[in-house]
């Protein structure tokens, strides 16, 4: 368990930041319009030097940033990488990030790394082994962490617990926080048949540092039944603005990250998404 | 049933094996294409990370091949960490025994140079060395110190026209003409270059590399090319902040 008064959690403004974009380094410098803060990609930074770095500490600069690992594998079967551990404790302690945050997700199993977010099976065996993941994160990196909820596409048979308790007993049993992507919880609710609004309901909104907002991909499964992709690659839908003003009307303002990562538009669209975030959190005080 | 890593990871890999059991929808029936999604995240964004890797060699063997060669690549070599700007490490030695490719005997060492220019960009920055300070330098002790080259220096030596098949494809330059070419990939701010060195000069880069001292590197480089022009490759050097300090005498 972590030490609370390590926290960092209320460092990023209550306020629209973006999935920072290398083309957009001079818009940002020059016309962030309602953009406060930037969430990177830990492991886009994880180089020796150039262009990537000395990009990151001329916005740091100017922005609190947010680091995302996408890497980490917490929800592994195996231990974690001792070596990106030590990774993410270097730019962590580089960078003194606003935030630190990583999925509910495992992408490496016998030392192959998948480049994707896979799903787990909700049991006590799972939810065990990810707080033990989660306590040697925060133990190394040495601080708190927030833990996002994942976009499922699929469920499993062997699950014994919902989503929302999983997070719950994980956040009580580490002290981690939550970053809540309204989308993913769209994007599953959709898939997998059930009520979004409930999920929000249910979900431990008081524990949640961090909000994400993003576009998804319409498909189908076998039998016709809409199948929502997570992809990233367009503005946020419209049930999913719905969604998230029902979160801010239920729990309050927070730090809310527009993802856009492929297909990336020029600067005054994406800028306009983080507008209509701010013009959202601006109804709530 | 439950489902553990080891199945799910072989499933997600092998385009044809069957999904796993204990897989479904959430409404009680099996999960069926539902798992594709996995399958083609995992696929689609590893072509994707080699396709920018190796921009040159795609457009040798046309896109179509490539994908396919990538397909092959990502299953015998998935990433061994998660840090995708170093991925296909292993591509030069997988392209000299993929059969369809075995005969392109050019290809590995194209990406050997493409794998040394993304090395380069994520190199340490490292300060230049003040060219004043050389050149107070006496000549005999200059030539007997070695010179500390800048991290983001990589030598690539080819018996392929290597730099004429890159520039070639990538900026549009002359045609590539048989006989090979020493590059060395200089980054004098953020963006690595390419250059092709003169006769001699990957000899005496290596030498610099290896920590021999100057004079050494430069009879050496001389020895193999007559007239090796050793002041033309050290503003090189120099021009592109190559040059970072002096090394202890040996």
């Amino acid at each position: 368990m972590l030490d609370a008064t390590k926290s960092h959690f209320d460092r990023l403004p209550h306020a629209p930041g973006v999935g920072y974009k290398p083309q957009h380094f001079s818009d940002l410098l020059e016309n962030a319009g309602s953009v406060e803060w930037l969430e990177i990609h830990a492991e886009n930074y994880m180089g020796d030097g150039g262009r990537p770095l000395a990009q990151l500490r001329h916005l740091s600069e100017r922005f609190a940033i947010s680091v995302h690992g996408v890497g980490l594998s917490i929800g592994g079967e195996g231990r974690l990488d001792p070596d990106h551990l030590a990774r993410l404790k270097h730019l962590v302690g580089w960078l003194n990030p606003a935030s630190f945050s990583e999925h509910l997700a495992w992408s490496t199993h016998d030392s192959a790394f998948l480049n994707d977010l896979l799903p787990l099976p909700y049991t006590e065996a799972t939810l065990q082994r990810v707080a033990d993941h989660i306590d040697e994160v925060q133990e190394v990196v040495g601080r708190q962490m927030l833990l996002e909820n994942p976009s499922s596409y699929l469920a499993f048979d062997e699950s014994t617990l919902e989503e929302t308790e999983f997070l719950r007993e994980i956040a009580r049993r580490t002290g981690c926080g939550l970053l809540l992507d309204v989308n993913n919880v769209f994007v599953s609710a959709t898939n997998l048949e059930t009520d979004p609004i409930s999920y929000i309901d249910a979900f431990p909104l008081d524990l949640v540092g961090e909000i994400h907002l993003a576009g998804h991909d319409e498909d189908h499964d076998d039998h016709g039944k809409p199948l929502l992709i997570d992809s990233h690659g367009r503005e946020v839908a419209e049930p999913v603005w719905a969604l998230y003003e029902h979160v801010i009307a239920k729990g309050g303002a927070r730090p809310s990250l527009i993802e856009w990562d492929t297909d990336v538009p020029d600067w005054p669209v994406l800028e306009a998404e983080a507008s209509r975030a701010a013009r959202i959190l601006e109804t709530v005080v | 049933m439950s489902v553990d890593q080891t199945l799910f990871r072989e499933a997600l890999l092998t385009p044809d094996a069957p999904r796993p059991a204990g897989l479904s929808d959430g409404v009680g029936q099996p999960a069926g294409r539902r798992f594709d999604v996995y399958r083609n995240n995992v696929a689609v964004s590893l072509t994707e990370a080699l396709e920018t890797a190796f921009a040159v060699i795609r457009k040798l063997v046309g896109d179509a091949n490539f994908k396919l060669l990538a397909g092959a690549f990502l299953r015998q070599h998935p990433p061994s960490s998660p840090l995708m700007m170093f991925y296909g490490a292993e591509m030069p030695e997988f392209l000299a025994r993929f059969e369809p490719t075995a005969s392109l005997g050019y290809l590995p060492d194209v990406a050997r140079l493409e794998l040394a220019l993304r090395k380069s960009y994520h190199a340490a920055d490292a300060a230049p060395i003040d060219p004043t300070r050389l050149q107070a330098m006496a000549p005999d002790v200059l030539m007997a110190s070695p010179l500390v080259v800048a991290p983001s220096l990589q030598l690539i030596r080819s018996p392929w026209p290597i730099f004429a098949l890159w520039d070639f494809n990538m900026n549009g330059g002359p045609k590539p003409t048989a006989g090979g070419e020493d590059v060395a990939v200089l980054r004098a701010e953020m963006d690595p270059e390419p250059v092709r060195l003169p006769a001699g000069g990957g000899t005496f880069l290596s030498q610099l590399l290896q920590g021999a001292p100057l004079g050494l590197a430069f009879e050496t480089a001389a020895a193999e090319a007559e007239g090796f022009d050793l002041s033309h490759m050290l503003t090189l050097l120099i021009g592109a902040n190559a040059i970072t300090d002096i090394g202890d005498t040996p």
